[in-house]
């Protein structure tokens, strides 16, 4: 993955939009967040493959961003993306990571559906 | 533990194997007991992406694999992968799962299976796969059932389980420990250097390393 261009991402948006597509949509801060530290206790969600359409995304920020997808009823929305790519199969993959190279947040577009 | 003729790893993720219990299972390779590796799920929601990233979601199960399979000859073991997906095993229907792995340990006949402890495995695939795997055993008639080794990693599995039953001081077998770990070159990295910063871990007298060094083992009891 490469660092967020905000304009080649907001193309590749644009490219998505109106098309019945398929969100891979997760946020993570690891399953041993409390065993590894007592202050802290782990948080995550995730979604694949919901289908959506969605009318136009937005993406906002400048080193950390953030992307809405509107839909015609409701939102998808992930913050603290640095890096994306458009893999050999046309996905628009993108993710946030820590200092270490861990992930804890991905938001993912794709034509067809991802694989379980 | 001369006396096992083959041995069944029974745990969720790549690099579970290695950190785990890969002193114990190259004890037995030394003896030249058969080991197989019954492994989950490819870690395929693992936050681990190399550092410096060289994984993505969707790209990550392809190198967990090849991690697996190159632990895996590194130690010298069988393989078989399970299917099931990362972080979703403790939804899976337990009855379904215990007799999936009833099937195969039928076939492989092993007269020890290392698991997690339910409940005492921290991470919920650990605890799920723990418990499926306790029950596929239990499913063995009395005098054919092979013996139940359970890793515990919970900070207070001694209060609460007392001291484990096998203790392996894996010190002889640490450097090729270290190559099965780094054979996870995604992961490894990652997790070493939460190993190193938890202060709960640093508190308790670098238990992180000791952890490595001890491979503790609870005897699980089935007239309970």
């Amino acid at each position: 993955m490469e660092m967020i261009q905000i304009d080649k991402v907001q193309e590749a948006l644009d490219h998505l939009a109106n098309k019945d597509v398929y969100v891979h949509l997760e946020t993570t801060n690891g399953a041993y967040a409390s065993h590894f530290n007592s202050n802290a206790y782990n948080v995550g969600a995730f979604i694949r493959n919901a289908k959506v359409r969605y009318k136009h995304a937005k993406i906002v920020g400048h080193e950390t961003f953030r992307i809405g997808l509107k839909m015609d009823h409701g939102w998808v929305y992930a913050e603290g993306l640095t890096q994306w790519e458009v893999d050999d199969k046309g996905r628009l993959l993108m993710a946030g990571h820590d200092a270490e190279g861990r992930l804890m947040v991905a938001l993912e577009i794709s034509e067809t559906p991802f694989e379980n | 533990m001369d006396q096992h003729q083959h041995v069944a790893i029974i745990l969720p993720h790549p690099d579970d194997e290695a950190f785990g219990c890969s002193g114990t299972i190259l004890q037995f390779r030394e003896k030249d007991i058969p080991v197989t590796y019954l492994c989950g799920t490819l870690g395929e929601m693992g936050r681990n992406m190399g550092n410096p990233t060289f994984a993505n979601r969707e790209t990550l199960s392809e190198f967990r694999k090849k991690e697996l399979q190159d632990a895996c000859e590194a130690l010298d073991i069988d393989l078989q992968m399970l299917g099931y997906r990362d972080k979703t095993l403790e939804f899976e229907d337990q009855d379904e799962v215990a007799s999936h792995l009833k099937g195969i340990l039928d076939d492989l006949q092993p007269s020890l299976v290392i698991t997690f402890y339910p409940g005492h495995a921290v991470h919920p695939d650990h605890n799920a796969m723990g418990a499926a795997a306790i029950e596929a055993v239990r499913r063995f008639d009395e005098e054919k059932r092979p013996e139940v080794w359970a890793k515990a990693i919970s900070h207070n599995r001694r209060e609460v389980l007392g001291e484990p039953d096998i203790v392996k001081d894996v010190a002889d077998y640490f450097n090729a420990k270290m190559k099965a770990i780094e054979a996870h070159r995604s992961q490894a990295e990652g997790m070493m250097s939460q190993f190193r910063k938890s202060p709960e871990l640093q508190e308790l007298n670098s238990e992180g390393q000791k952890l490595l060094r001890y491979e503790e083992f609870y005897k699980w009891d089935f007239t309970k």
